[in-house]
């Protein structure tokens, strides 16, 4: 046997997303430094990253596993109405406490949603699914719209600080730099998780989900799975934001920040997981900016619905897609990301 | 064909609409060895293979494969199990690598947990290289599957389904589009593998069906005209009608 090298195509370019995040990472670990004498764009960059994890939990389920989610923002509401009743309640605001909660409940309410619309005898569609996770987040705004338990439309306020041992999550850097690091872990985890054997799997059935039943997979629990996790994470983030802000309300479960997420991943290039990060700082530091000018404040919301039409429409990639190749974007997973692999003859 | 019996079909019917497509369908198939399916355009050949893999339900009758009923199974639970269908038109992963495609197959018996931490993947390298160079694809992959000739995408197909390790192995048109060389090619990776698992062909070629198969079963219109060997389905009464200056 006699051992020759074989050159990966040279078109195949696999540095460009790597380049993307190693600069979105530098960016965010020098906020503090940057941004240091700006408490309120601390605060923004905050923002930014707890809702930049609610978009990668979105792309998880569209970008990597077709799970067309219209019902993120439901995980992350309940998650964080979870934290601030428990901390109203029982006095508890640890973060050892509330982190495994706010998990709980993502993990909890995304499998009923899986068990519901993923597991049915009938294959479901991408409308069924879309519409039936956009129908659970309506259905909870209304609940908690109508439910003086939790504060019905003012929501629940004056939520306790968040706690790790005796120290007090306040916002500005401290909260940053915990947000940042549990955004990390997400993101990470994300990163081996698509870059993994499982997500072959999920690169087959962006695809051609119709093949892979004919070769064992059974796809609906890989779907699942993905759906699952993404649950989680947007728990996390939802945790993250009752803590921060101090407040969750009812527009925190409902359709609207369920919309923005879906905004948030298509603008920045879905299934790149850096992508929506992207497209999370593109659309929150335009919104901060451009709030402060009344007759744009006024039309935003239109200004967005016609950015996602035009995106959907014209650039499905999203802003990733100009400097991101399809083959980058899908990646190969057999044998890592060497440059020259040994094969036999 | 002599062994175990791999593969009964009993009574098969279906239809799609108002057409029928398969009428009390009979099928057997024992022990390994090379089975064409033959006959004219909408005799139901491949619909029958849809129906051996589980890509359409049976109006009636019923199919058990190594003794087990599988009539009401998934396509999931039979390929499982240990069937494995090529489709009529390739069904690659265009934007994959090759190799991709073939650890695909490879690792489709692993539990999810297990291919979240990537634990097989160096373990498989040598298969999914061994079954590359079965298939002349080796030099080719790390191309893009959907960068393949017509005929390199047949035989990937062809790998990948026999990455799953299958006891039957269903294959529609494995020679569609492919050069004369190509043909022959295939033929004698196809007679190289049918020692390692019973083959159920569709296939066009006569001739091809001819040169492989130990057995061969006539479709029309649905109906089973007869099963044999090809000097057996040659002396067919009906196959005259049929197929009589070809076969």
């Amino acid at each position: 046997m006699k051992g020759r090298l074989v050159t990966r195509d040279p078109t195949s370019g696999i540095c460009v997303l790597a380049r993307v995040e190693i600069a979105t990472f530098f960016v965010l670990l020098s906020m503090p430094f940057l941004l240091w004498s700006r408490p309120e764009l601390i605060t923004l960059a905050t923002n930014v990253l707890i809702l930049s994890m609610l978009a990668i939990s979105f792309d998880l389920c569209w970008g990597y596993s077709g799970v067309m989610s219209f019902g993120q923002a439901l995980f992350f509401g309940a998650a964080g109405y979870l934290v601030a009743i428990v901390g109203r309640d029982l006095g508890f605001s640890s973060i050892w406490g509330s982190l495994p909660l706010a998990m709980l409940a993502g993990l909890c309410l995304s499998f009923l949603f899986a068990a519901i619309l993923l597991f049915d005898r009938i294959k479901p569609t991408t409308i069924f699914v879309a519409l039936g996770t956009l129908t659970g987040s309506y259905a909870a705004e209304r609940l908690v719209s109508g439910w003086q338990y939790v504060g019905a439309g003012n929501g629940l306020s004056s939520i306790r600080l968040l706690r790790i041992g005796p120290i007090e999550m306040v916002e500005g850097i401290p909260f940053y730099c915990l947000a940042l690091m549990l955004f990390s872990l997400c993101y990470f985890g994300c990163r081996v998780l698509v870059r993994s054997q499982f997500g072959l799997v999920l690169a087959a059935i962006r695809q051609n989900e119709e093949k892979l039943p004919f070769i064992g997979y059974c796809v609906q629990v890989y779907k699942a799975v993905a759906f699952l996790l993404a649950g989680v994470i947007a728990g996390v983030a939802g945790m993250l934001f009752a803590y921060h802000q101090g407040f969750v309300g009812p527009g925190n479960v409902g359709p609207s920040l369920s919309t923005a997420a879906v905004l948030y991943c298509l603008l920045g290039g879905p299934g790149t997981l850096i992508g929506p990060v992207l497209g999370t700082a593109v659309v929150e530091v335009a919104s901060y900016f451009l709030a402060d000018i009344d007759t744009i404040r006024q039309i935003w919301p239109l200004l967005l619905g016609l950015m996602l039409l035009i995106i959907v429409v014209f650039r499905p990639n999203g802003l990733l897609g100009f400097i991101v190749s399809d083959r980058e974007r899908i990646g190969s997973y057999g044998r890592g990301g060497s440059k020259q692999v040994r094969t036999t003859t | 064909m002599n062994g175990a019996t791999i593969l009964d079909v009993r009574g098969v019917s279906k239809s799609f609409g108002a057409l029928k497509a398969l009428t009390g369908v009979d099928l057997l198939i024992q022990g390994a060895g090379l089975h064409g399916l033959i006959g004219p355009n909408g005799s139901g050949k491949s619909t029958l293979l849809k129906v051996i893999a589980g890509a359409h339900s049976v109006d009636s009758g019923s199919i058990a494969f190594k003794g087990r009923d599988i009539t009401k199974a998934t396509p999931y639970q039979r390929a499982r199990a240990g069937i494995s269908l090529k489709f009529q038109t390739p069904q690659v992963l265009p934007l994959l690598p090759v190799y991709d495609n073939i650890l695909l197959a490879f690792q489709a018996r692993e539990r999810p947990w297990a291919l979240m931490r990537s634990i097989s993947r160096r373990t498989m390298h040598q298969d999914v290289m061994a079954a590359l160079e079965r298939f002349h694809l080796a030099d080719r992959a790390d191309r893009l599957a959907g960068e393949l000739s017509h005929g390199e995408q047949q035989w990937l197909e062809i790998a990948t389904a026999l990455a799953c390790k299958p006891r039957l192995l269903l294959l529609d048109e494995p020679t569609g589009g492919m050069s004369p060389a190509e043909r022959r090619v295939t033929g004698r990776l196809l007679q190289a593998i049918k020692s390692d698992c019973a083959l159920l062909i569709v296939e066009h070629d006569l001739d091809f069906v001819r040169e492989i198969c130990d057995l061969i079963t006539v479709l029309n219109e649905g109906h089973v005209l007869g099963t044999g060997t090809v000097a057996e389905v040659q002396d067919l009464p009906n196959l005259k009608e049929v197929y009589t200056a070809r076969v």
